[in-house]
């Protein structure tokens, strides 16, 4: 959000004359421009709940309508890359929480490599994502191709989940209501973990220059509001996520629920 | 005028392209959105001259689809939802606060820019051959049957809706941090209460819009069944979803217009608003009340009667603020020193159409009643009365009220009291026969009509030509003073309010020094009374 990119030299006159270098001129106070910038991430917040609980209403909804479907979908997601993805993603949130700390301490070293860490643990979390997308897409899961198609399947112990048997399983290949169904699912699970990670994205977009801008010493003590507004952001994207675990990865272990 | 001020510090097109001066952003604001109005209002003059006949013969019937898809489309995203924030509130947020820039003046300049893309995407909607599901998309014809660029108009009002994000966003930081020192909460004006409910709306309601649009398009390309019910989906979600975000919308399309009111009865009554903190409070209120209320689009959809009765009694909760505020504006006026200028007059228009855009609003939130109007002309007068008897009234009263506070220049009076007289005729005659119509079962959106409603149409487009006469009036004569109005010092109208104490136009930064409020809004003295050159 600063007045333009500021040289060394200019910096090192606005010192001189009392005023921060960071401070923008529409601003009294260093203060109030980081309380306004906070703020401002705070309310940012607030709309990107709203605009995710439109995906949690939909998917709330259609689980309650669809309940069975739903159970026997989930259980084709591998619930062992969700968890792993889960605790990649708290770790990140740790690494974050440790990267604003280091910044208020004007530790610049512990900064970069707390950022460092974060982007990739990150960067673990969106291979594993993609991985996941890739075996969905082996296995004609994914909404909008014609070869989609879903039929509950063995898993390693060589039973099909949810008491399912052979023969209704076979069956429900032919059954066009389930298939929709479950194509709702798989549109929901898509469009659910999808948005979740373009937002990683976009959170990796931005830690790349807070990176080079840390190393170059930009954030102390005195000026680090960026680190902790992307800080919030973060752990934002990571809560997103652990409402999203339990919702599509476990949901086919408490079946009497719905 | 002064010396320097915001329009002269700098020259050159980039200078303006380029600008992080609010003042300057609000005038980009103000020339697109003149604009998109322009071509929403075309879009209206060709429905009622289509209308003229029972057969409709001016364009074809699917055209005529999608002309008032298209009218929906751009007087609701382009023209209604931005035009006062984005241009008044732009413009006076900053200097009714006693700052020198909204909180994030980039992010201001670049919501001007998503909005642009989003115009321009949406222009290319149009011309590339339209669009024809009604401005609120309802699927599945939306997103399975219609054979129109439903894709391209979603990405146009995705982007227009980023843009509002944008600016609620920088409005509510701004009212929180950059208040001047002793600009307390109950100091502000009025006008900055209702632009930061206004706000809260845009934050809350625009992005679940957003996603649901955006379902819809994807539906559209992937052939998904999200709101398919050919596939599973259910095509009433989509209606919860839409009116979740679009109920409230039509608050953001009302607020905004409330607040300049409450500027312009108390100046030109010369008494500070009545009730302040009830006014204050009941755009607070209108703003919650408005998340609550959407049920009340899908009575006739299917739905529980429980849901039902209590979206239509909260719906019915939404008339006392809202007549908590009419009647401060008329007992503000009471025992008031009136002058009749031009913003007065659009005051007037202002509270006579609203109270009968918002009585008929109770008959259309009575469930049973609704039955019967749901989907009738009478729906479309009572939501004209509001938009347009309401929020364009007032958007032209803050117009030729801060007109000389943005341009340094007096309007003509005499030709702007014509043109409000104008406008109020020829809307009345324009929309009170379409109450009639609905009434008697005239449904919306059809392009033929029974020989005997011919009258009430012919009345309704005779209506529309005047009031076409009255928009396009008040874009000569603000272009014409611009040259030659009358020079109009810092504070013509001797009104109260932080912006009136700078000169006229503002220089860059509004306040060579940073103002310390010490006295409570609308406080009139006679100083203020002989500076008043012009009332």
């Amino acid at each position: 959000m600063s007045e333009t990119v500021i040289s060394p030299d200019s910096r090192e006159e606005a010192l001189h004359t009392g005023h921060h270098p960071d401070l923008q001129h529409h601003f009294d106070d260093m203060e109030q421009q980081k309380e306004a910038s906070s703020l401002g991430m705070w309310v940012f917040l607030a709309q990107e709940i709203m605009f995710f609980g439109g995906l949690f209403l939909l998917y709330l909804i259609y689980r309650m309508n669809y309940y069975p479907t739903f159970s026997m979908a989930s259980s084709s997601i591998d619930v062992k890359w969700g968890a792993i993805n889960t605790l990649v993603l708290i770790g990140s949130s740790l690494t974050m929480a440790m990267a604003v700390h280091s910044a208020h301490l004007s530790k610049r070293k512990a900064l970069v490599g707390f950022l460092l860490a974060t982007l990739a643990l990150g960067g673990v979390f969106l291979g594993i994502k993609g991985k996941e997308y890739h075996d969905k897409y082996v296995e004609h899961h994914v909404p909008g191709m014609d070869n989609f198609l879903f039929v509950p399947e063995a898993d390693s112990s060589g039973k099909i989940p949810n008491g399912v048997t052979q023969e209704q399983a076979e069956s429900l290949k032919n059954n066009p209501a389930f298939q929709h169904t479950a194509l709702i699912f798989f549109t929901l699970y898509f469009l659910m973990t999808g948005t979740h990670a373009l937002h990683m994205i976009v959170g990796i977009g931005i830690i790349i220059p807070l990176i080079v801008l840390a190393s170059k010493g930009r954030y102390n003590s005195s000026y680090c509001t960026p680190i902790e507004n992307f800080g919030l952001y973060w752990h934002f994207v990571d809560i997103i996520w652990i409402f999203l675990f339990p919702l599509i990865y476990l949901i086919n272990r408490t079946p009497h629920i719905g | 005028m002064p010396e320097e001020h915001y329009i002269n510090e700098d020259y050159g097109i980039r200078s303006w392209l380029l600008t992080k001066d609010h003042k300057r952003i609000a005038i980009l604001y103000l020339i697109s959105i003149t604009f998109f109005f322009a071509i929403g209002g075309l879009m209206a003059t060709m429905i009622r001259i289509h209308l003229l006949t029972p057969t409709g013969n001016l364009v074809s019937h699917d055209n005529y689809n999608k002309l008032f898809t298209l009218h929906g489309i751009v007087m609701v995203f382009f023209f209604l939802v931005p035009s006062i924030p984005a241009t008044l509130g732009n413009f006076l947020m900053p200097m009714m606060l006693g700052a020198k820039d909204l909180a994030f003046p980039k992010i201001n300049l670049a919501s001007w820019y998503i909005f642009m893309i989003g115009g321009s995407v949406a222009l290319y909607a149009i011309v590339a051959g339209g669009v024809d599901t009604g401005w609120t998309f309802y699927t599945p014809f939306s997103s399975v049957y219609s054979n129109t660029h439903v894709v391209t108009a979603i990405v146009g009002i995705f982007f227009a809706g980023f843009s509002s994000i944008l600016t609620g966003l920088n409005f509510i930081v701004t009212t929180h941090r950059m208040r001047a020192p002793g600009m307390t909460w109950f100091r502000l004006p009025l006008f900055v209460w209702s632009m930061y409910a206004t706000s809260v709306i845009m934050m809350l309601g625009t992005p679940v819009v957003a996603i649901t649009l955006s379902l819809v398009a994807l539906e559209r390309v992937f052939h998904l069944g999200i709101f398919n019910p050919a596939l599973g989906g259910d095509p009433v979600l989509f209606q919860h979803m839409f009116w979740f975000y679009s109920h409230p919308a039509v608050y953001i399309m009302i607020l905004p217009g409330m607040g300049v009111i409450s500027e312009l009865v108390s100046t030109f009554s010369r008494k500070p608003v009545f009730g302040y903190k009830f006014v204050a409070f009941s755009s607070v209120a209108i703003a919650i009340f408005g998340f609550l209320v959407w049920g009340h689009h899908l009575f006739t959809a299917g739905m529980s009667i429980y849901a039902a009765l209590l979206f239509s009694l909260v719906s019915f909760l939404v008339a006392v603020p809202s007549g908590i505020k009419t009647f401060a504006w008329t007992a503000t006026m009471y025992k008031g020193s009136i002058s009749y200028k031009t913003p007065m007059l659009y005051v007037f228009g202002f509270l006579g159409l609203f109270c009968i855009g918002g009585l008929t609003g109770l008959f259309v939130a009575a469930v049973g009643l609704d039955i019967h109007l749901q989907d009738t002309y009478f729906v479309v007068a009572h939501f004209h009365y509001i938009m347009v008897g309401g929020m364009v009234m007032a958007y032209l009263g803050g117009l030729h009220y801060w007109w000389p506070k943005m341009t340094g220049r007096m309007y003509p009076e005499a030709w702007a009291k014509l043109s409000a007289l104008i406008v109020f005729v020829g809307f009345n005659l324009t929309f009170f026969p379409q109450f009639i119509l609905g009434y008697l079962g005239m449904p919306r959106r059809y392009a033929a009509y029974p020989p005997e409603f011919q009258v009430l149409h012919v009345l309704s487009t005779a209506g529309a030509s005047i009031l076409a006469v009255g928009y396009a009036l008040p874009m000569v004569y603000f272009v014409w003073s611009l040259r030659y109005g009358q020079i109009a010092g810092p504070n013509p109208w001797g009104a109260t309010g932080l912006e009136w104490k700078t000169t006229s136009p503002p220089h860059k930064h509004n306040f060579h020094e940073t103002p310390v409020i010490t006295e409570d809004p609308y406080n009139y003295t006679p100083e203020l009374e002989r500076e008043a050159r012009f009332v």
